[in-house]
């Protein structure tokens, strides 16, 4: 059961999610954040609710829209933004950027940039754990374009075959890139791509965090008891093109707008009044220190320093 | 000192660490039961256990990726890929994972994994079994690359391998797996980043690494029966590379020519030459002449393999092009 306080933290975690997104986006047209920078905004259910349930001791593997994974396993907003900063404060030293977030201290391995890339890397932390007979779990996100990658195919059949413990959660933001999924994947139900590999599969509204999490809860036991996989497809919507160099062409304006009805933090809000949790006052208050936070970060990016050039030839090698 | 195989020196550089790291462990296509398609592998499912030596699917990506996972939370990993060709299949693991987890996470990771790889041709394998591809990984910060040429320096080799925490390709050659040579039954290591002086000479240089070692000795000991003394150098680390040894040879000789499997443009020699001529360029005498595979994908046909191939005959010519004989 999720206590009260617990529902509150997962509201404001989702919201905290959505300021910084929104004003990493500002800072990117301020010329603050360069290279590619893929915003999480409308997913926010998804990292919320997997992430609560999971084990400080488990491990966590994200894709390039990963900043709020991080965000909701561990980094701080100050460590995040100082890294789309190109900061020496960064989560990753200012070396990874908005694709490459890792703390490994607290278990989240990235952070990769190549469509599929952290599959095969999960079966690999899934390996490790039953070779020390450790009862942890890694938790994969990738995206709807990764099932189409050689590297989905091998991962999920190797982890059904040798039972690693990884629950695999697709989020299906209904685009790779510009391509809709339909137009993608011979099978729109994604995870009916998983079910040939004799594992346990479910789809979930991604956009309803309490759906999100009676899942993530249920799968997760589900792995770390019986040392299986499990796939899970969330169903949610990126609000934001692709990355910010998206034209937008391949999508309708009705198109987002009838998915920003279906907004999880809005949604889960209305929950969360009916239910008395909160208040109005309190959700102003809430989003009103969300915004103080994401404000403190910008600051602390801002006058953090940039890697000194000679840190240019470190952590090449161990 | 016993005499064994070049593989059963593998063999036991793999059993010995093995024994002494309870972290080591192996996995591959046909590691296990099968004993290792070129049998470097034997008796180890035996003794470890499946699981320690673990038999793959072939799905070279995941391997790769199971390698690289197990290693970023304190595994050490030794992947087999049965030969380099199947490795391609792998590379965006390599590539854009392995080498570069430490750099991306501001120094947070470390992969200390091998990726043994048997390369090479000569056994009319066809173009697609018959490739020479270390300067693929050679060219990526991030990756050391070993290149084993005698059973010595094999077992020595892949000791230091398992034993560094970065990702090590170590190159094999299909050719060598049965040559016999002195290997010490204890524990020694042969240290990434060494070149090996196998002969000493004062009128040219030849440069080697894997067969083209044995190769450049040979062709060492004909040209000293006309009269030219070359000193032969095993590079044995492609990455790093003992930039040192080679420069202080060339003081002493002033020529050099590097014998090499891989293809010429942008081959290892390539890089070679390019360090020489810019650290050693009062030395020479001479430009550096390369001696490679010739420039085509690799025929099946016996003759015209030969033909592809660089051998002793392609190594006096160049020996004695330099020497101006």
């Amino acid at each position: 059961m999720v206590t009260d306080s617990e529902k509150l933290d997962i509201y404001r975690e989702m919201v905290l999610i959505r300021k910084f997104e929104e004003k990493a986006g500002e800072m990117y047209e301020a010329g603050k954040i360069r290279g590619f920078l893929h915003l999480y905004i409308g997913q926010e259910a998804v990292a919320v609710g997997f992430m609560a349930p999971i084990r400080a001791d488990d491990y966590v593997i994200g894709a390039y829209r990963e900043h709020g994974q991080a965000l909701s396993r561990c980094a701080t907003p100050r460590e995040v933004m100082a890294e789309l900063f190109g900061k020496e404060t960064g989560v990753s030293r200012g070396k990874g950027g908005s694709m490459h977030l890792f703390d490994m201290s607290r278990r989240f391995l990235g952070g990769t940039a190549i469509v599929g890339g952290g599959l095969p890397i999960a079966a690999g932390v899934g390996f490790a754990i039953n070779y020390r007979e450790g009862d942890q779990i890694v938790l994969c996100f990738f995206g709807d374009g990764a099932v189409n990658e050689g590297a989905f195919h091998e991962t999920l059949n190797i982890a059904s075959l040798w039972g690693l413990p990884i629950l695999f959660v697709c989020e299906n933001n209904m685009y790779g890139m510009g391509t809709a999924v339909e137009r993608a994947s011979a099978v729109p139900n994604l995870f009916q791509r998983a079910q040939c590999y004799a594992m346990q599969t479910e789809s979930v509204d991604g956009m309803d965090v309490n759906a999100v999490l009676e899942v993530a809860e249920r799968t997760i036991a589900t792995v770390r008891a019986t040392r299986r996989p499990v796939f899970v497809e969330a169903i949610t919507y990126r609000y934001r093109g692709h990355s910010h160099a998206d034209p937008g062409t391949y999508r309708t304006k009705e198109e987002i707008e009838e998915w920003r009805r279906r907004d999880p933090i809005v949604h889960y809000g209305e929950v969360l009044l009916k239910e008395g949790i909160l208040t109005p006052e309190r959700i102003e208050k809430i989003q009103a220190d969300c915004e103080k936070e994401i404000e403190d970060a910008v600051e602390f990016a801002e006058h953090s320093p940039y890697p000194k050039p000679e840190s240019l030839w470190t952590d090449v090698y161990a | 000192m016993p005499i064994i195989q070049y593989r059963q020196a593998l063999n036991q550089a793999l059993r010995e660490e093995m024994r002494r790291d309870e972290n080591v462990f192996l996995i591959g296509e046909e590691v296990a039961y099968y004993q290792g398609a070129y049998r470097v592998t034997e008796g180890l499912l035996e003794e470890f256990g499946d699981r320690r030596v673990r038999d793959t699917p072939i799905s070279e990506e995941v391997i790769a990726g199971i390698g690289i996972g197990a290693a970023m939370v304190g595994l050490r990993p030794v992947v087999e890929m049965m030969t380099v060709n199947f490795a391609l299949l792998a590379l965006d693991q390599i590539v854009n994972h392995a080498s570069k987890l430490r750099y991306m996470s501001g120094g947070q990771i470390s992969v200390p994994m091998v990726i043994r790889a048997p390369e090479g041709a000569g056994m009319q394998l066809g173009a697609q079994h018959s490739q020479n591809l270390e300067a693929w990984f050679v060219h990526v910060p991030g990756l050391k690359v070993a290149a084993a040429s005698t059973p010595h320096n094999a077992k020595g080799l892949l000791k230091s391998a398992i034993r560094d925490d970065n990702p090590v390709i170590f190159l094999e050659h299909e050719l060598l797996y049965t040559l016999r040579g002195e290997v010490p039954g204890n524990d020694y290591t042969v240290p990434l980043g060494q070149a090996e002086i196998v002969r000493q000479g004062a009128d040219v240089t030849l440069i080697a690494y894997l067969r083209m070692r044995h190769v450049a000795q040979k062709a060492a000991e004909m040209l000293s029966q006309e009269g030219i003394e070359a000193e032969v150098v095993d590079l044995q680390s492609l990455r790093p590379m003992d930039l040192e040894t080679l420069v202080t040879s060339l003081r002493k000789t002033h020529r050099a020519v590097v014998v090499e499997e891989d293809w010429p443009q942008c081959g290892v020699g390539s890089h070679v030459v390019d360090q020489l001529q810019y650290h050693a360029f009062d030395y020479l005498d001479a430009p550096i002449l390369r001696v490679t595979s010739e420039d085509v994908p690799m025929p099946y046909s016996k003759d015209l393999e030969l033909f592809a191939l660089p051998d002793e005959a392609k190594v006096i010519a160049a020996a004695k092009h330099v020497t101006y004989k």
